[in-house]
């Protein structure tokens, strides 16, 4: 049973049914000794093993790291090497393939020999599951409060604006994409684009022109969605990595756009002092007698949040602080998240979105069905695009500048890399996939701790992307399909029961 | 061509006119000059060896080819015409009323048998939702609207057999049964003309002989007219009022079962042996899979 050629060879990786006899056999062999302890490899083999993986390294390794190219003094190339450096990754190289050899395959391959028993979902993850989105919500509503309890006043602007507001802004991008890569199965590469749509429609008509953020939330949103529309048209066509590919190149042309279109968008320099959303407020101007009735005559204004002697803080009597003005914030992109989520959940169970999601099953199907699939395409990408576009122009005003280079593609690749971890177009999925990817990397600023272990000059905002890798890798082993693994039907006729994610396609473009 | 191709039969209320199709992909002629009639209320079958151009005729009729050459005209029942060459598929579906069925089933796998026959009524209850913007804030209308849809799946699903599976993902169910949901899907479409293609692929004698007893019923109870490629004799001979024989393109045949049955070029080109010896291997066939 431990000969190399049973139970290690790689070639059974390739043969699941082979495999599955041979575990098969094991059970009728031994029904009460499935999984021994700690089951060991073949020494012999796993000793070939490492020294192969050891001469593989050292082939590898020394051009690569033995040796190395270098300038001296007169400027001439000379050659140093670090055996010592090299030793050790040849070493750790061998180390590395005896331990997976002897240890790690004969364990997973006893794990995988044992019987799978349907294990039945414990009822505390049904109760979770079900409680989750109720308790979030009540946290999220009175985040603000806590904090100010925990932290007070000047304390509060940290944990409100960089994780409250900064996080909350992803959720309601991820929520957005959510609708064209989740529900329609089109992967949109670009989605910054319209995230910069609504930033720069806000930022230039709210300094051109002086209009009122509420005026121009809308406006940007629709702008944003006719953005949409104008990348769905050429796009109609493409399906999958060709999609991708468009989008991403879309995103990229917004992006130079932006930077090289210097008489609007200042280019480089991006626009400054862009105007702060004000509190919208109601007062009663005058009174008007309309046939022998006095009836007030309402105006409507902003009530600022500054220093001013009508500002915020002097109308309620509180000391000035800037904190007002990041927890108004707070609960603004709260609200407006809240619609994305509604408006989303309500349209999945709508027939437009019931159509989106046959589409990412089938396409043609969807067309015998008679779906128009090119309306159908492009209002995921529209409705998508004008949640990007009412984020962006919050983001705007949030900023009070914006800059292209706040619109890369790296941004893109993170709101996918959201919609992606949360999995299977859930919207919880959504939400926590951004707290747990925008919260750790602003976590990672408050790891001051780090620099007493790799000294003063360790910065671990600049290790962001590395572990964010790196967090990607493991979630997608450990949950392939994102943290939420089933799809919840629209529609039931007795009782609804979630579906799994190996029936759900995840659409091809 | 040294055999003029058999005229068409005339049919005396035709439901879809298919008249000198031609299909050419690149170089290679799929479909030659095919001309023939389904008749409304009829169930029509189109037979033909492996590669004969049945399934390409099918594309044609609904959309998902453009033919290179020919007309087909549909007409409803309430007198309307449309050329369906001319549509795009999704309108085929949509305003001509033709549906249709796949030879490898085409379910929406990760969604719920019933979402499957929500799905087929979208364009109902798009105009119901007043194109979302009704639905979405919750009006009355489309409440009313997505109860009747659910009724008719319900309906269907009993027709179909599948009540109590309603709620399970379609890419669940065994394979007989996503056969009879997927006609059940295209049905939910309302449609005139049933189009379906290897309808009885994959299924056993049972099953068969319960897909035959629906197809009538279709025909008997909504009127819908059935356009079918098969290649089980015994759904073929037992159900269709005419059998349309396709080879190399080329129609060979156009008749009642009986006639194409005992018409010599068709023993010859596509059954290859003669009528009772079919049935015989069919019956050894048959009893080898009750063994089974």
């Amino acid at each position: 049973m431990n000969s190399p050629s049973d139970s290690l060879a790689p070639t059974l990786d390739t043969q699941p049914e082979g495999e599955q006899l041979q575990n098969e056999e094991r059970i009728a062999a031994a029904p009460g000794e499935i999984a021994p302890p700690s089951p060991r490899g073949d020494l012999a083999w796993s000793a070939k093993e490492a020294l192969i993986a050891g001469v593989v390294a050292l082939g590898m390794f020394t051009p690569m790291i033995g040796l190395l190219t270098d300038q001296n003094i007169n400027n001439e190339v000379i050659l140093v090497t670090r055996w010592p450096l090299l030793a050790a990754v040849v070493i750790a190289c061998a180390a590395g393939r005896f331990a997976i050899a002897y240890f790690i395959r004969p364990y997973l391959a006893a794990k995988r020999a044992a019987p799978s028993r349907p294990v039945a979902r414990p009822a505390w993850r049904a109760t979770v599951s079900r409680w989750f989105p109720v308790v979030g919500t009540i946290l999220l509503v009175f985040f603000p409060a806590i904090v100010l309890y925990t932290s007070g006043i000047a304390g509060s602007i940290k944990w409100v604006d960089n994780f409250g507001v900064q996080i909350l802004i992803y959720v309601m991008l991820g929520w957005g994409l959510n609708v064209v890569v989740g529900l329609a199965g089109l992967l949109d590469l670009g989605y910054v684009a319209f995230y910069a749509v609504g930033a720069y429609a806000y930022a230039l008509l709210a300094t051109h022109l002086g209009l009122s953020f509420w005026l121009l939330l809308p406006l940007a949103g629709l702008l944003a969605a006719c953005w949409g529309v104008a990348l769905g048209f050429p796009v109609l066509r493409l399906r999958g990595d060709y999609l991708a590919i468009v989008t991403l190149a879309f995103g990229e042309i917004v992006h130079l756009v932006l930077l090289n279109w210097k008489e609007v968008t200042g280019g480089g320099a991006g626009i400054l002092s862009i105007p702060k959303i004000g509190l919208p407020a109601i007062h009663i101007e005058s009174y008007v007698s309309l046939f022998g009735m006095t009836l007030p005559k309402f105006a409507f204004f902003n009530i600022k949040f500054d220093a001013s002697p009508e500002g915020f803080a002097h109308l309620f009597g509180l000391p000035v602080s800037s904190a007002y003005y990041k927890i108004f914030l707070y609960y603004l992109i709260l609200i407006l998240a809240f619609i994305t989520a509604f408006a989303t959940a309500r349209m999945r169970k709508l027939p437009v979105g019931r159509a989106w999601e046959s589409m990412r099953e089938d396409e043609i199907a969807c067309r015998s069905l008679g779906i128009n699939t090119v309306t159908t395409k492009l209002t995921a990408f529209a409705i998508g695009a004008m949640f990007g576009g009412f984020a962006g122009s919050f983001f705007a005003a949030r900023q009070g500048s914006v800059f292209p280079d706040s619109f890369t593609f790296i941004e893109s690749v993170f709101i996918v890399a959201i919609v992606v971890l949360g999995g299977m177009g859930s919207m919880i999925g959504v939400a926590v996939a951004a707290t747990v990817m925008i919260g750790g990397v602003e976590l990672l600023r408050e790891l001051t701790f780090l620099k007493q272990i790799f000294g003063p000059d360790f910065n671990p905002t600049q290790y962001r992307m590395l572990i964010f890798g790196f967090a990607m890798v493991v979630i997608m082993l450990w949950r392939p399909r994102g943290f939420v693994q089933t799809r919840t039907p629209t529609v039931f006729l007795f009782k609804r029961k979630a579906i799994s994610a190996d029936m759900v396609q995840e659409g091809h473009g | 061509m040294a055999e003029p191709v058999p005229a068409s039969a005339a049919v005396a209320d035709p439901i879809v006119t298919v008249e000198h199709l031609t299909m050419r992909f690149g170089g290679l002629v799929a479909v030659n000059d095919v001309s023939f009639q389904a008749g409304r209320g009829d169930i029509t079958a189109l037979i033909g060896p492996n590669g004969a151009g049945k399934t390409t005729v099918f594309n044609c009729v609904t959309g998902f080819y453009k033919p290179t050459e020919g007309m087909i005209t549909m007409r409803q029942r309430a007198g309307r015409e449309f050329l369906l060459e001319r549509m795009p598929d999704f309108k085929i579906s949509a305003r001509a009323k033709v549906a249709r069925t796949f030879q490898n089933i085409r379910l929406f796998g990760g969604m719920t048998v019933l979402e499957n026959l929500m799905v087929a009524q979208h364009n109902t209850l798009m105009r119901a939702s007043g194109w979302t913007i009704l639905g979405l804030v919750g009006f009355p209308s489309y409440h009313q609207a997505e109860r009747a849809a659910i009724d008719k799946a319900r309906m269907w699903l009993e027709e179909v057999g599948l009540t109590e599976r309603a709620d399970d993902p379609a890419g669940d169910l065994p394979y007989g049964a996503q056969r009879r949901l997927e006609i059940a899907r295209a049905m939910c479409t309302d449609p005139e003309l049933l189009c379906l293609d290897e309808p009885a692929a994959g299924l056993n004698a049972r099953e068969s002989a319960g897909l035959n007893a629906l197809l009538l019923r279709i025909r008997e109870r909504f009127k819908t007219s059935v356009l079918l490629i098969e290649h089980d004799m015994s759904v073929v001979m037992e159900i269709s009022d005419r059998i349309v024989v396709l080879e190399y393109g080329t129609k060979i045949a156009d008749g009642t079962p009986d006639a194409v049955r005992t018409d010599p070029r068709v023993i010859g080109a596509y059954l290859g042996v003669e009528d009772e010896e079919v049935e015989q291997v069919e019956e050894r066939l048959d009893a080898l899979e009750k063994q089974g």
